[in-house]
Protein backbone atom coordinates (compact mmCIF):
# COMPACT_ATOMS: atom_id res chain seq x y z
CA UNK A 1 0.00 0.00 0.00
CA UNK A 2 1.17 3.46 -0.84
CA UNK A 3 1.87 5.82 2.02
CA UNK A 4 -0.91 8.36 2.56
CA UNK A 5 1.53 11.30 2.84
CA UNK A 6 3.29 10.31 -0.36
CA UNK A 7 0.00 9.99 -2.06
CA UNK A 8 -1.16 13.53 -1.22
CA UNK A 9 2.24 14.80 -2.21
CA UNK A 10 2.00 13.04 -5.57
CA UNK A 11 -1.52 14.34 -6.20
CA UNK A 12 -0.27 17.84 -5.45
CA UNK A 13 2.27 17.30 -8.21
CA UNK A 14 -0.41 16.16 -10.61
CA UNK A 15 0.15 12.42 -10.30
CA UNK A 16 -2.95 10.47 -9.45
CA UNK A 17 -2.47 7.15 -7.72
CA UNK A 18 -5.15 4.62 -7.01
CA UNK A 19 -5.63 0.97 -6.21
CA UNK A 20 -7.56 -1.60 -8.17
CA UNK A 21 -10.01 -1.89 -5.31
CA UNK A 22 -10.73 1.84 -5.23
CA UNK A 23 -11.14 2.02 -8.98
CA UNK A 24 -13.35 -1.05 -9.09
CA UNK A 25 -15.57 0.09 -6.23
CA UNK A 26 -15.74 3.63 -7.61
CA UNK A 27 -17.00 2.24 -10.89
CA UNK A 28 -19.58 0.02 -9.19
CA UNK A 29 -20.93 2.62 -6.82
CA UNK A 30 -21.24 5.29 -9.51
CA UNK A 31 -23.58 3.42 -11.79
CA UNK A 32 -26.07 1.57 -9.65
CA UNK A 33 -28.91 0.75 -11.99
CA UNK A 34 -32.12 0.12 -10.08
CA UNK A 35 -34.73 -2.38 -11.10
CA UNK A 36 -37.80 -0.58 -12.33
CA UNK A 37 -40.67 -1.74 -10.22
CA UNK A 38 -42.81 -0.32 -7.45
CA UNK A 39 -45.20 -2.00 -5.07
CA UNK A 40 -47.19 0.75 -3.39
CA UNK A 41 -47.15 4.43 -2.45
CA UNK A 42 -43.39 4.39 -1.74
CA UNK A 43 -42.95 3.90 -5.46
CA UNK A 44 -44.42 7.38 -6.02
CA UNK A 45 -41.66 8.82 -3.84
CA UNK A 46 -39.13 6.71 -5.74
CA UNK A 47 -40.44 8.16 -9.02
CA UNK A 48 -40.23 11.65 -7.52
CA UNK A 49 -36.62 10.92 -6.60
CA UNK A 50 -35.85 10.09 -10.19
CA UNK A 51 -37.41 13.31 -11.51
CA UNK A 52 -35.77 16.71 -11.96
CA UNK A 53 -36.31 18.16 -8.49
CA UNK A 54 -34.43 15.47 -6.59
CA UNK A 55 -32.63 13.98 -9.56
CA UNK A 56 -31.20 10.60 -8.67
CA UNK A 57 -29.07 10.99 -11.82
CA UNK A 58 -26.65 13.00 -9.69
CA UNK A 59 -25.64 9.67 -8.17
CA UNK A 60 -25.53 7.71 -11.41
CA UNK A 61 -28.59 5.68 -10.46
CA UNK A 62 -31.12 7.10 -12.89
CA UNK A 63 -31.10 4.19 -15.33
CA UNK A 64 -34.12 2.25 -14.13
CA UNK A 65 -33.97 -1.08 -15.91
CA UNK A 66 -37.11 -2.97 -16.82
CA UNK A 67 -35.25 -6.28 -16.74
CA UNK A 68 -33.64 -7.82 -13.66
CA UNK A 69 -30.78 -9.04 -15.87
CA UNK A 70 -29.56 -5.48 -16.29
CA UNK A 71 -30.15 -4.20 -12.77
CA UNK A 72 -27.72 -3.83 -9.85
CA UNK A 73 -30.04 -2.49 -7.23
CA UNK A 74 -33.46 -3.58 -6.07
CA UNK A 75 -35.46 -0.85 -4.38
CA UNK A 76 -38.30 -2.64 -2.60
CA UNK A 77 -40.64 0.34 -2.58
CA UNK A 78 -43.84 -0.49 -0.79
CA UNK A 79 -45.91 -3.16 0.91
CA UNK A 80 -44.86 -6.69 0.06
CA UNK A 81 -47.95 -8.85 0.13
CA UNK A 82 -47.55 -12.55 0.65
CA UNK A 83 -48.89 -13.09 -2.83
CA UNK A 84 -46.14 -10.86 -4.26
CA UNK A 85 -43.22 -12.10 -2.15
CA UNK A 86 -42.27 -15.12 -4.33
CA UNK A 87 -42.07 -12.88 -7.38
CA UNK A 88 -39.79 -10.43 -5.55
CA UNK A 89 -37.46 -13.24 -4.51
CA UNK A 90 -37.51 -14.60 -8.06
CA UNK A 91 -36.62 -11.19 -9.48
CA UNK A 92 -33.82 -10.87 -6.95
CA UNK A 93 -32.48 -14.28 -7.97
CA UNK A 94 -32.56 -13.21 -11.61
CA UNK A 95 -30.42 -10.15 -11.00
CA UNK A 96 -26.73 -10.65 -11.77
CA UNK A 97 -24.11 -10.16 -9.07
CA UNK A 98 -23.08 -7.77 -7.64
CA UNK A 99 -26.52 -6.83 -6.45
CA UNK A 100 -27.89 -4.76 -3.63
CA UNK A 101 -31.25 -4.23 -1.97
CA UNK A 102 -32.76 -1.13 -0.41
CA UNK A 103 -35.90 -1.77 1.65
CA UNK A 104 -37.82 1.45 1.30
CA UNK A 105 -40.48 2.36 3.85
CA UNK A 106 -41.84 0.66 6.96
CA UNK A 107 -43.88 -1.88 4.98
CA UNK A 108 -40.84 -3.29 3.19
CA UNK A 109 -38.94 -3.31 6.48
CA UNK A 110 -41.48 -4.87 8.81
CA UNK A 111 -44.97 -4.87 7.34
CA UNK A 112 -45.54 -1.41 8.81
CA UNK A 113 -49.17 -0.57 9.56
CA UNK A 114 -50.20 -3.90 8.00
CA UNK A 115 -47.92 -5.99 10.22
CA UNK A 116 -50.78 -7.74 11.98
CA UNK A 117 -52.61 -8.40 8.73
CA UNK A 118 -53.08 -11.81 7.18
CA UNK A 119 -51.85 -10.88 3.74
CA UNK A 120 -48.69 -8.83 4.29
CA UNK A 121 -45.16 -10.06 4.63
CA UNK A 122 -43.56 -8.79 7.84
CA UNK A 123 -40.45 -7.49 6.11
CA UNK A 124 -38.70 -8.49 2.89
CA UNK A 125 -35.52 -9.33 4.84
CA UNK A 126 -37.18 -12.64 5.68
CA UNK A 127 -36.32 -13.88 2.21
CA UNK A 128 -33.59 -11.71 0.68
CA UNK A 129 -30.60 -9.92 2.23
CA UNK A 130 -31.23 -6.17 2.61
CA UNK A 131 -28.34 -3.72 2.54
CA UNK A 132 -30.06 -0.49 3.55
CA UNK A 133 -33.36 -0.01 5.38
CA UNK A 134 -35.12 3.36 5.12
CA UNK A 135 -37.91 4.00 7.62
CA UNK A 136 -40.76 6.33 6.74
CA UNK A 137 -44.29 6.09 5.50
CA UNK A 138 -43.41 6.86 2.80
CA UNK A 139 -39.80 8.08 3.14
CA UNK A 140 -39.03 11.43 1.59
CA UNK A 141 -37.00 11.43 -1.63
CA UNK A 142 -34.12 12.81 0.43
CA UNK A 143 -34.27 9.66 2.52
CA UNK A 144 -33.96 7.50 -0.58
CA UNK A 145 -30.99 9.58 -1.70
CA UNK A 146 -29.50 9.16 1.78
CA UNK A 147 -29.98 5.42 1.45
CA UNK A 148 -28.28 5.46 -1.93
CA UNK A 149 -25.35 7.39 -0.50
CA UNK A 150 -25.15 4.97 2.42
CA UNK A 151 -25.08 2.11 -0.05
CA UNK A 152 -22.38 3.84 -2.08
CA UNK A 153 -20.31 4.24 1.09
CA UNK A 154 -20.81 0.57 1.81
CA UNK A 155 -19.69 -0.43 -1.70
CA UNK A 156 -16.73 1.93 -1.45
CA UNK A 157 -15.48 0.16 1.68
CA UNK A 158 -15.89 -3.39 0.39
CA UNK A 159 -12.53 -5.16 0.22
CA UNK A 160 -11.95 -7.35 -2.83
CA UNK A 161 -10.20 -10.09 -0.86
CA UNK A 162 -10.42 -11.50 2.61
CA UNK A 163 -13.29 -12.65 4.75
CA UNK A 164 -15.29 -9.46 4.34
CA UNK A 165 -15.37 -9.55 0.57
CA UNK A 166 -18.78 -9.09 -1.05
CA UNK A 167 -20.81 -12.19 -1.96
CA UNK A 168 -20.16 -11.88 -5.68
CA UNK A 169 -16.44 -12.43 -5.08
CA UNK A 170 -17.07 -15.29 -2.69
CA UNK A 171 -17.72 -18.56 -4.49
CA UNK A 172 -19.18 -20.17 -1.39
CA UNK A 173 -21.75 -17.43 -0.80
CA UNK A 174 -25.30 -18.32 -1.85
CA UNK A 175 -26.16 -16.88 -5.24
CA UNK A 176 -29.82 -17.73 -5.12
CA UNK A 177 -32.32 -17.68 -2.33
CA UNK A 178 -35.15 -20.18 -2.06
CA UNK A 179 -38.45 -18.92 -3.42
CA UNK A 180 -41.29 -19.41 -0.91
CA UNK A 181 -44.22 -21.52 -2.05
CA UNK A 182 -47.90 -20.70 -1.64
CA UNK A 183 -49.15 -22.85 1.22
CA UNK A 184 -52.63 -23.54 2.45
CA UNK A 185 -52.40 -21.04 5.29
CA UNK A 186 -49.19 -19.09 4.78
CA UNK A 187 -46.07 -18.91 2.67
CA UNK A 188 -43.89 -21.97 3.03
CA UNK A 189 -41.43 -21.51 4.60
CA UNK A 190 -42.55 -18.33 6.39
CA UNK A 191 -38.95 -17.07 6.37
CA UNK A 192 -35.47 -18.08 5.33
CA UNK A 193 -33.81 -19.13 8.60
CA UNK A 194 -30.34 -18.66 7.08
CA UNK A 195 -31.12 -14.98 6.62
CA UNK A 196 -33.53 -14.12 9.35
CA UNK A 197 -34.43 -15.32 12.82
CA UNK A 198 -37.13 -13.94 15.10
CA UNK A 199 -35.51 -11.35 17.35
CA UNK A 200 -34.63 -12.62 20.82
CA UNK A 201 -36.07 -10.73 23.72
CA UNK A 202 -33.73 -8.58 25.73
CA UNK A 203 -34.81 -6.83 28.87
CA UNK A 204 -33.45 -3.44 29.77
CA UNK A 205 -31.99 -3.70 33.24
CA UNK B 1 -87.35 7.48 -3.78
CA UNK B 2 -90.38 5.97 -2.19
CA UNK B 3 -90.33 4.70 1.38
CA UNK B 4 -88.84 1.32 2.01
CA UNK B 5 -92.18 -0.17 3.12
CA UNK B 6 -93.75 0.93 -0.13
CA UNK B 7 -90.84 -0.39 -2.12
CA UNK B 8 -91.05 -3.71 -0.34
CA UNK B 9 -94.75 -3.99 -1.20
CA UNK B 10 -94.04 -3.17 -4.83
CA UNK B 11 -91.24 -5.71 -5.02
CA UNK B 12 -93.46 -8.41 -3.58
CA UNK B 13 -96.25 -7.50 -5.98
CA UNK B 14 -94.01 -7.39 -9.02
CA UNK B 15 -92.16 -10.62 -8.37
CA UNK B 16 -94.58 -13.38 -7.44
CA UNK B 17 -93.38 -15.43 -4.51
CA UNK B 18 -90.66 -13.01 -3.52
CA UNK B 19 -90.27 -12.30 0.16
CA UNK B 20 -88.54 -9.20 1.40
CA UNK B 21 -87.92 -8.24 4.97
CA UNK B 22 -87.06 -4.80 6.25
CA UNK B 23 -84.01 -4.94 8.52
CA UNK B 24 -84.06 -1.93 10.85
CA UNK B 25 -80.87 -0.12 11.70
CA UNK B 26 -80.68 1.18 15.24
CA UNK B 27 -77.52 3.21 14.72
CA UNK B 28 -77.56 7.00 14.23
CA UNK B 29 -77.38 6.44 10.48
CA UNK B 30 -80.86 4.92 10.69
CA UNK B 31 -80.48 3.33 7.29
CA UNK B 32 -82.81 0.34 7.08
CA UNK B 33 -82.14 -2.32 4.51
CA UNK B 34 -84.07 -4.91 2.57
CA UNK B 35 -83.34 -8.57 3.15
CA UNK B 36 -84.27 -10.71 0.16
CA UNK B 37 -84.92 -14.41 -0.12
CA UNK B 38 -82.22 -16.13 -2.14
CA UNK B 39 -84.59 -17.88 -4.52
CA UNK B 40 -85.98 -14.68 -6.02
CA UNK B 41 -83.08 -12.28 -5.42
CA UNK B 42 -81.99 -12.32 -9.06
CA UNK B 43 -85.49 -11.47 -10.37
CA UNK B 44 -85.96 -8.81 -7.71
CA UNK B 45 -82.62 -7.27 -8.65
CA UNK B 46 -83.65 -7.17 -12.30
CA UNK B 47 -86.92 -5.52 -11.29
CA UNK B 48 -85.07 -2.90 -9.22
CA UNK B 49 -82.79 -2.16 -12.16
CA UNK B 50 -85.45 -2.04 -14.86
CA UNK B 51 -88.45 -0.49 -13.13
CA UNK B 52 -88.88 3.01 -14.64
CA UNK B 53 -89.46 4.65 -11.23
CA UNK B 54 -86.58 2.94 -9.48
CA UNK B 55 -83.88 2.42 -12.12
CA UNK B 56 -81.18 1.24 -9.70
CA UNK B 57 -78.51 1.14 -12.38
CA UNK B 58 -75.43 1.33 -10.17
CA UNK B 59 -74.23 -1.12 -7.52
CA UNK B 60 -71.61 0.98 -5.78
CA UNK B 61 -70.51 -1.43 -3.12
CA UNK B 62 -70.83 -5.09 -2.22
CA UNK B 63 -69.51 -6.37 1.04
CA UNK B 64 -69.78 -9.34 3.34
CA UNK B 65 -70.65 -9.79 6.99
CA UNK B 66 -70.02 -12.79 9.20
CA UNK B 67 -72.69 -13.08 11.84
CA UNK B 68 -71.86 -15.47 14.65
CA UNK B 69 -74.47 -17.33 16.63
CA UNK B 70 -76.36 -14.92 18.83
CA UNK B 71 -78.32 -15.46 22.02
CA UNK B 72 -81.22 -13.11 22.35
CA UNK B 73 -82.75 -12.70 25.78
CA UNK B 74 -86.41 -11.83 25.85
CA UNK B 75 -88.82 -11.24 28.68
CA UNK B 76 -92.08 -13.06 28.15
CA UNK B 77 -95.09 -12.98 30.39
CA UNK B 78 -96.19 -16.49 31.19
CA UNK B 79 -99.15 -17.66 33.23
CA UNK B 80 -98.04 -19.98 35.95
CA UNK B 81 -99.35 -21.57 39.07
CA UNK B 82 -97.62 -19.89 41.97
CA UNK B 83 -98.58 -21.56 45.28
CA UNK B 84 -101.89 -22.70 43.90
CA UNK B 85 -102.88 -19.36 42.38
CA UNK B 86 -102.57 -18.65 38.68
CA UNK B 87 -100.39 -15.58 38.16
CA UNK B 88 -98.69 -13.78 35.35
CA UNK B 89 -94.96 -14.16 35.79
CA UNK B 90 -92.21 -12.61 33.71
CA UNK B 91 -89.77 -15.16 32.44
CA UNK B 92 -86.51 -14.59 30.69
CA UNK B 93 -86.50 -16.66 27.55
CA UNK B 94 -83.32 -17.31 25.63
CA UNK B 95 -83.49 -17.72 21.91
CA UNK B 96 -80.58 -18.60 19.69
CA UNK B 97 -80.28 -17.26 16.17
CA UNK B 98 -78.12 -19.43 13.98
CA UNK B 99 -74.86 -18.14 12.56
CA UNK B 100 -74.91 -17.05 8.95
CA UNK B 101 -72.98 -15.11 6.34
CA UNK B 102 -74.41 -12.11 4.60
CA UNK B 103 -73.72 -10.19 1.41
CA UNK B 104 -74.71 -6.53 1.43
CA UNK B 105 -75.32 -4.56 -1.76
CA UNK B 106 -75.49 -0.77 -1.93
CA UNK B 107 -77.51 0.41 -4.91
CA UNK B 108 -77.87 3.87 -6.39
CA UNK B 109 -79.71 5.24 -9.35
CA UNK B 110 -77.74 7.49 -11.66
CA UNK B 111 -80.78 8.08 -13.85
CA UNK B 112 -83.20 8.98 -11.05
CA UNK B 113 -80.54 10.36 -8.71
CA UNK B 114 -81.63 8.49 -5.64
CA UNK B 115 -80.22 5.92 -3.31
CA UNK B 116 -78.77 4.16 -1.56
CA UNK B 117 -80.93 1.10 -1.37
CA UNK B 118 -79.31 -1.58 0.73
CA UNK B 119 -79.97 -5.21 -0.08
CA UNK B 120 -78.99 -8.12 2.09
CA UNK B 121 -78.71 -11.75 1.13
CA UNK B 122 -78.25 -14.33 3.84
CA UNK B 123 -76.85 -17.83 3.70
CA UNK B 124 -78.48 -20.62 5.63
CA UNK B 125 -75.44 -21.25 7.79
CA UNK B 126 -71.74 -20.58 7.66
CA UNK B 127 -70.36 -24.05 7.11
CA UNK B 128 -71.89 -26.01 4.23
CA UNK B 129 -74.87 -24.04 2.93
CA UNK B 130 -73.07 -20.89 1.89
CA UNK B 131 -74.45 -20.43 -1.60
CA UNK B 132 -76.07 -17.18 -2.68
CA UNK B 133 -77.29 -16.10 -6.11
CA UNK B 134 -74.81 -13.84 -7.85
CA UNK B 135 -76.01 -10.40 -8.89
CA UNK B 136 -73.11 -9.93 -11.32
CA UNK B 137 -75.36 -10.67 -14.32
CA UNK B 138 -77.55 -7.76 -13.17
CA UNK B 139 -74.82 -5.31 -12.17
CA UNK B 140 -71.44 -5.86 -13.77
CA UNK B 141 -69.70 -3.87 -11.02
CA UNK B 142 -70.41 -6.68 -8.55
CA UNK B 143 -67.96 -9.00 -10.28
CA UNK B 144 -64.75 -8.19 -8.41
CA UNK B 145 -66.49 -7.46 -5.14
CA UNK B 146 -68.32 -10.78 -5.13
CA UNK B 147 -64.98 -12.41 -5.86
CA UNK B 148 -63.55 -10.61 -2.87
CA UNK B 149 -66.39 -11.83 -0.66
CA UNK B 150 -65.85 -15.35 -1.98
CA UNK B 151 -62.17 -15.02 -1.12
CA UNK B 152 -62.47 -13.47 2.34
CA UNK B 153 -65.79 -14.90 3.61
CA UNK B 154 -66.25 -18.06 1.57
CA UNK B 155 -69.70 -17.27 0.17
CA UNK B 156 -70.22 -19.10 -3.10
CA UNK B 157 -72.03 -16.97 -5.66
CA UNK B 158 -74.08 -19.07 -8.03
CA UNK B 159 -74.19 -17.63 -11.52
CA UNK B 160 -70.93 -15.71 -11.20
CA UNK B 161 -68.96 -16.14 -14.41
CA UNK B 162 -65.47 -16.06 -12.94
CA UNK B 163 -65.52 -17.00 -9.27
CA UNK B 164 -61.87 -17.19 -8.24
CA UNK B 165 -59.90 -15.86 -5.30
CA UNK B 166 -58.87 -12.29 -5.92
CA UNK B 167 -56.62 -11.22 -3.04
CA UNK B 168 -55.21 -14.46 -1.72
CA UNK B 169 -53.53 -17.15 -3.80
CA UNK B 170 -55.55 -20.07 -5.18
CA UNK B 171 -53.87 -22.61 -2.87
CA UNK B 172 -55.05 -20.71 0.20
CA UNK B 173 -57.83 -22.57 2.00
CA UNK B 174 -58.96 -20.15 4.73
CA UNK B 175 -61.28 -17.16 4.71
CA UNK B 176 -59.46 -14.38 6.55
CA UNK B 177 -62.40 -12.09 7.29
CA UNK B 178 -64.40 -14.75 9.08
CA UNK B 179 -64.58 -14.36 12.83
CA UNK B 180 -63.09 -17.79 13.46
CA UNK B 181 -60.08 -17.30 11.17
CA UNK B 182 -56.85 -18.40 12.81
CA UNK B 183 -53.90 -16.53 11.39
CA UNK B 184 -50.51 -18.18 11.01
CA UNK B 185 -48.55 -18.06 14.22
CA UNK B 186 -45.70 -15.74 13.23
CA UNK B 187 -45.59 -13.46 16.20
CA UNK B 188 -42.46 -11.45 16.78
CA UNK B 189 -41.43 -8.69 19.14
CA UNK B 190 -43.87 -5.80 19.52
CA UNK B 191 -42.84 -2.72 21.46
CA UNK B 192 -46.25 -2.18 23.07
CA UNK B 193 -48.20 -5.45 23.13
CA UNK B 194 -51.77 -5.37 24.32
CA UNK B 195 -54.90 -7.55 24.26
CA UNK B 196 -54.50 -10.50 21.89
CA UNK B 197 -50.99 -9.44 20.98
CA UNK B 198 -50.00 -9.49 24.64
CA UNK B 199 -51.36 -13.03 25.00
CA UNK B 200 -49.31 -14.12 22.02
CA UNK B 201 -46.25 -12.26 23.32
CA UNK B 202 -46.48 -14.26 26.56
CA UNK B 203 -46.74 -17.51 24.64
CA UNK B 204 -43.71 -16.77 22.52
CA UNK B 205 -41.55 -15.26 25.22
CA UNK B 206 -42.42 -17.23 28.34
CA UNK B 207 -39.28 -15.97 30.09
CA UNK B 208 -40.99 -12.72 30.93
CA UNK B 209 -43.56 -10.31 29.70
CA UNK B 210 -42.15 -7.75 27.34
CA UNK B 211 -41.20 -4.57 29.09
Amino acid sequence: MIDEGLRTELSRQGVVTTTLQELYNWGRKSSLWPLQFGLACCAIEMIATSMARFDIARFGAEVFRPSPRQADLMIVAGTVTKKMAPQIVRLYNQMPEPKYVIAMGVCAISGGPFKEGYNVLKGIDRYIPVDVHIPGCPPRPEALLQALMTLQDKIDKQPLTGDNRPPHLDASAPGEFPIPAFGQHDLEPPNNPALWQPPPMTRAE
Amino acid sequence: MEALEQLKARVEAAVPGAQAEIVPNGSPANQPSLSLDCGHARTVAEFLRDDPDLRFDYASNVTGVDWPEKTIKEKIKVKKLVSGVEKEVEEVCERKTPAYLEAVYHLYSMARKHGPLILRLRTENRSDKVTLPSLTPVWRSCEFQEREIFDLYGIIFEGHTDLRRILMWPEFTDHPMRKDYVEPDDYEYEPTPHDDVLTRARQHYPGGTPA
